[in-house]
């Protein structure tokens, strides 16, 4: 075996009886590493038409949204997160979150946003605003629409989630997503307030949890105060309410 | 009929896996709600169940006897996973259809029985035949069922109006009971009782009363 002719090595491999440990150990790394390549390789290269078809799907369920909330033609605008100013082109560019404000377990987030903004002639209709963050076993995708003060919810769905199907998975129901309609953001101080809470939620910031899924109910709570918060939406948001106001 | 057209063609009604084994029917239950989902699984079937018997049998003689049930798995979870992923590519919403049944492959007892009752012990060129014989033998029964569910359960074959149904203005009052899973056991029951009245060899032999039972 100690040839240095690698056909004969391999020739010396292949001669060793089958339940000795050498053989046993090789032929079991062999079968893992050509069957891990022939699935890396399948999933890199597909990558690109998943994605576009997720893409198309996520774009179904925009629509499916704005139909909900009726009227207006949503605006696509690119925002800088960190000024909450509109931006004029995406550099496609992200920032590392440092872990003590990373709620949504993203790591980093874009610097360049897209929001969508429905206007009724001038007056602003509805924002909807792309979320997502970690759930319990899989990044949660979805659109929070505000309305125009800024802090009613009008929707929140999911479109992209791979959570237990039965428990987590239940949050694309739209029994579940209709119970965000008319909820509050913050409270009169401003403080983002929104929550799933355990149980049956109670008053304007509580929306029920899903039982049997408390870390999906969690993320989803720690995403929305991530995005509506100073490193997500909230300096936009500030911004979008002056301009209303004065 | 020689050895190689046996093997191919034994499968499909004289040793189905579906009507003679009854193995793999959980998926059969699940996929068979319509004609299209029934066509894509059986199609991913034959797929997974051809190239594993054909690579399984390939290696045979070199995979230790420990650690085989190991490679073979490893090589149909392979395969399978292609098979998803090529799925979710290019017919994204069949595979949102099918969900996890396409990865529950892997757990299908026919292609690991395949794998282990014969590519372990024949030639690549025989595992083949094999793999394909026995994966039209399922596709077979698949797509009745899934013919059957959908033509009773919506008036559609293939999602185009063969009974008009009585919501478009027609006589036709769709059988809910099609559409859910029970409707697959009784069909499948009704399919191999079929198969056997038609080839009595089949039938398994009544049990013979032990001495000492009390009748009934």
């Amino acid at each position: 075996m100690a040839s240095a002719n690698p056909l004969a090595w391999w020739r010396g491999f292949l001669a060793l009886p089958n339940d000795s440990p050498g053989k046993t150990i090789g032929i079991a790394f062999l079968v893992a590493f050509v069957c891990s390549l022939v699935v890396s390789i399948t999933a890199v290269t597909l990558q690109p038409l998943q994605e576009a078809n997720r893409f198309r799907e996520s774009a179904a369920q925009l629509t499916g949204i704005l139909e909900i909330l009726g009227g207006g033609t949503p605006e696509p605008r690119l925002v800088a997160l960190d000024t909450g100013a509109y931006a004029p082109l995406d550099p496609g560019t992200d920032s590392a979150l440092p872990p003590e404000r990373d709620m949504a377990g993203l790591g980093e987030r874009e610097d360049v946003a897209t929001v969508f903004e429905l206007r009724e002639g001038d007056r602003l209709a509805f924002v909807v605003l792309p979320v997502r963050g970690a759930g319990y076993q899989s990044t949660l995708k979805g659109y929070l629409a505000l309305e125009a003060d800024l802090n009613t919810i009008a929707a929140l769905i999911f479109y992209e989630q791979d959570e237990t199907p039965g428990l987590g998975a239940r949050i694309v129901e739209s029994a579940w997503q209709a119970l965000w309609g008319g909820k509050q953001v913050a409270d009169a101080t401003g403080r983002v307030r929104i929550e799933v809470v355990r149980g049956e939620g109670a008053g304007p910031h509580q929306v029920d949890g899903i039982s049997g899924a408390t870390r999906t109910s969690t993320g989803v709570t720690n995403l929305l105060r991530f995005w509506l918060g100073p490193d997500g939406y909230g300096p936009y948001l500030e911004r979008l309410g002056k301009e209303a106001s004065g | 009929m020689s050895e190689r057209r046996r093997i191919l063609v034994d499968p499909i009604l004289a040793t189905n896996p579906l009507t003679l084994q009854v193995l793999g029917i959980c998926s059969a239950l699940a996929v068979t709600t319509a004609l299209s989902t029934a066509l894509v699984m059986s199609a991913a079937l034959i797929f997974v169940l051809t190239l594993s018997n054909g690579i399984i049998s390939l290696i045979r003689n070199q995979v230790p006897r420990s650690i085989r049930l190991i490679v073979q798995i490893t090589i149909i979870a392979s395969l399978v996973i292609v098979v998803d992923q090529v799925l979710q590519a290019y017919m994204f919403e069949m595979s949102k259809r099918l969900s996890v049944f396409v990865g529950l492959i892997v757990t299908n007892c026919i292609v690991l029985g395949r794998a282990e009752g014969f590519a372990m012990k024949n030639s690549p060129g025989a595992a083949l035949l094999d793999g394909i014989g026995n994966g039209f033998g399922y596709a077979l029964i698949l797509v009745a069922i899934g013919a059957v569910r959908e033509l009773f359960g919506a008036g559609t074959l293939l999602g185009i109006a063969v009974l008009p149904t009585e919501a478009e203005g027609g006589w036709f009052t769709p059988l809910g009971l099609m559409a859910l899973p029970p409707s697959a056991f009784f069909l499948l029951g009704l399919a191999v009782w079929v198969v056997r009245v038609l080839r009595p060899e089949q039938a398994e032999p009544a049990p013979e009363p032990q001495s000492g039972e009390v009748p009934r």
